[in-house]
C-alpha cells in the first residue's frame, strides 16, 4: 500500500526482499547501504541472530527522486528466509508495493529457491495479492561462486526452475561484490514508481 | 489499496496529537500503518530516527497480536514498553492505523493512555473520511 503524503509531497513505498534462507537478501541491502550517498540514504535496522541470519528483519530507508513534484521514499525491508518464520514472513509482506526475489544460485539450493518462490505465492495470495498485481524481479545471486568448484545452477536452470511461468525480468548477481545490487534494484523501482503512478493519475491528484 | 492524505487531514491529525499528547508533555507521537508506514508525527525526535522506529514499532505491535492469537486471545489491550529515561506507549486507532506515544519518566502513564484514548476517538473520523 503506497502512502501519499500531500502535506510534505512525499510518496512512500515499500520494498520487500524475498527468498530462501543464506541467499544474501541482507547483503543486497547493505551493499546499498554502503554505497549509498548518506543524503539519500537514511539509518539502516536490522533484527539478526548471533549466526547473523535475519530473525525478524532488515529496514532501510531510501530517497531515490522526484515525480509529479513528488519526492519517492522507498522502504526497503528483507523477510527471515528460513522456512520456519512464514509468520513474520506474512507480517513484512503486509502492504508489500514491489518484491525482489533473492536465488541462490547454490546448486543445493534448487528445491529451496523453488519452494520460497510457491511459499511468497502463497503469502500473496493469503494477503489477496497476486504477482501481476505487486511489481516482481528475480535476481539470481552468488553468480562469483562459477569461479570456485562449488557446483552451482546454470542460468537457463535458475530460469526454468522459477521464471518460466512468471516471465518476470531477472538478473545475475554477485551481492557480496555489489554486482548486479543496483541493476535489480533501479528495475523494480521504476517498476513500482510506474504502479504507484498509474494510481496516482486514477485519483487525479 | 494506496492511501492518500490531504494537506487538511494530515493538519488535523497534527492538531489532535498536539493538543491531546505533546502538550501534556509527551516527546513525541506518531501515527503509523500496519505495512510500517510513518502517516504523521510531531515532537522532539528527527525524522530519520522516527522513521525506522516506526517500522520496528509497527512489527513489533503486529508481532503482539500474533502472539495474543496464538494463546487464544484477540488482542492485548495495553502494550507499553517501560526504559530507564523513555517509554513507549501503543494505542491501536483501527484495523490499519496504531497512535505510538514516547514519553519520559516524568509524565504518567495514566496521563498518555487517557490523552491517547482522547487523540483516537478524535482521530477516527478523520481517517475513516
Amino acid at each position: 500500500m503506497a502512502f501519499i503524503d500531500l502535506k510534505r509531497k512525499e510518496i512512500r513505498a515499500k520494498l520487500v526482499y524475498y527468498g530462501p534462507g543464506r541467499g544474501g537478501k541482507t547483503t543486497n541491502v547493505l551493499h546499498i547501504h554502503k554505497t549509498m550517498a548518506k543524503e539519500v540514504c537514511g539509518k539502516m535496522v536490522t533484527i539478526d541472530t548471533r549466526g547473523d541470519r535475519t530473525l525478524f528483519f532488515d529496514f532501510l530507508p531510501l530517497t531515490i527522486g522526484k515525480i509529479m513534484n513528488l519526492t519517492i521514499r522507498i522502504q526497503i525491508y528483507t523477510v527471515p528466509g528460513q522456512v520456519l518464520y512464514n509468520d513474520t514472513r506474512k507480517l513484512v509482506l503486509r502492504g508489500v508495493d514491489g518484491i525482489v526475489f533473492v536465488a541462490d544460485s547454490l546448486r543445493v539450493q534448487q528445491d529451496p529457491n523453488v519452494e520460497s518462490l510457491r511459499n511468497l505465492l502463497e503469502n500473496l495470495r493469503d494477503d489477496r495479492l497476486t504477482v501481476e498485481e505487486v511489481p516482481l524481479v528475480l535476481q539470481y545471486n552468488k553468480r562469483d561462486l562459477a569461479e570456485s568448484k562449488i557446483p552451482i545452477l546454470s542460468l537457463e536452470e535458475m530460469e526454468h526452475d522459477l521464471n518460466r511461468e512468471l516471465g518476470v525480468p531477472s538478473f545475475k548477481a554477485s551481492a557480496l561484490r555489489g554486482e548486479g545490487v543496483y541493476e535489480t534494484l533501479r528495475e523494480i523501482s521504476k517498476r513500482m514508481i510506474r504502479a504507484v503512478t498509474t494510481k496516482l493519475r486514477s485519483h487525479q491528484v | 489499496m494506496d492511501l492518500i492524505l490531504t494537506q487538511e487531514t494530515i493538519n488535523k491529525l497534527e492538531d489532535i496529537m498536539q493538543k491531546e499528547l505533546l502538550e501534556h508533555g509527551v516527546d513525541h507521537a506518531f501515527i503509523v500503518d500496519s505495512a510500517g508506514n510513518l502517516i504523521t508525527e510531531g515532537g522532539k525526535f528527527p525524522p530519520e530516527d522516527i522513521m525506522p522506529l516506526a517500522a520496528l514499532l509497527s512489527a513489533n505491535f503486529a508481532a503482539t497480536e500474533r502472539i495474543a492469537k496464538l494463546i487464544g486471545e484477540k488482542d492485548f489491550t495495553l502494550l507499553f514498553h517501560k526504559g530507564s529515561r523513555f517509554n513507549i506507549h501503543f494505542g491501536r486507532i483501527n484495523q490499519d492505523f496504531i497512535l505510538v506515544t514516547l514519553f519520559n519518566t516524568e509524565v504518567s502513564l495514566g496521563l498518555v493512555r487517557l490523552g491517547s484514548i482522547k487523540a483516537i476517538e478524535q482521530m477516527l473520523p478523520v481517517l475513516q473520511s
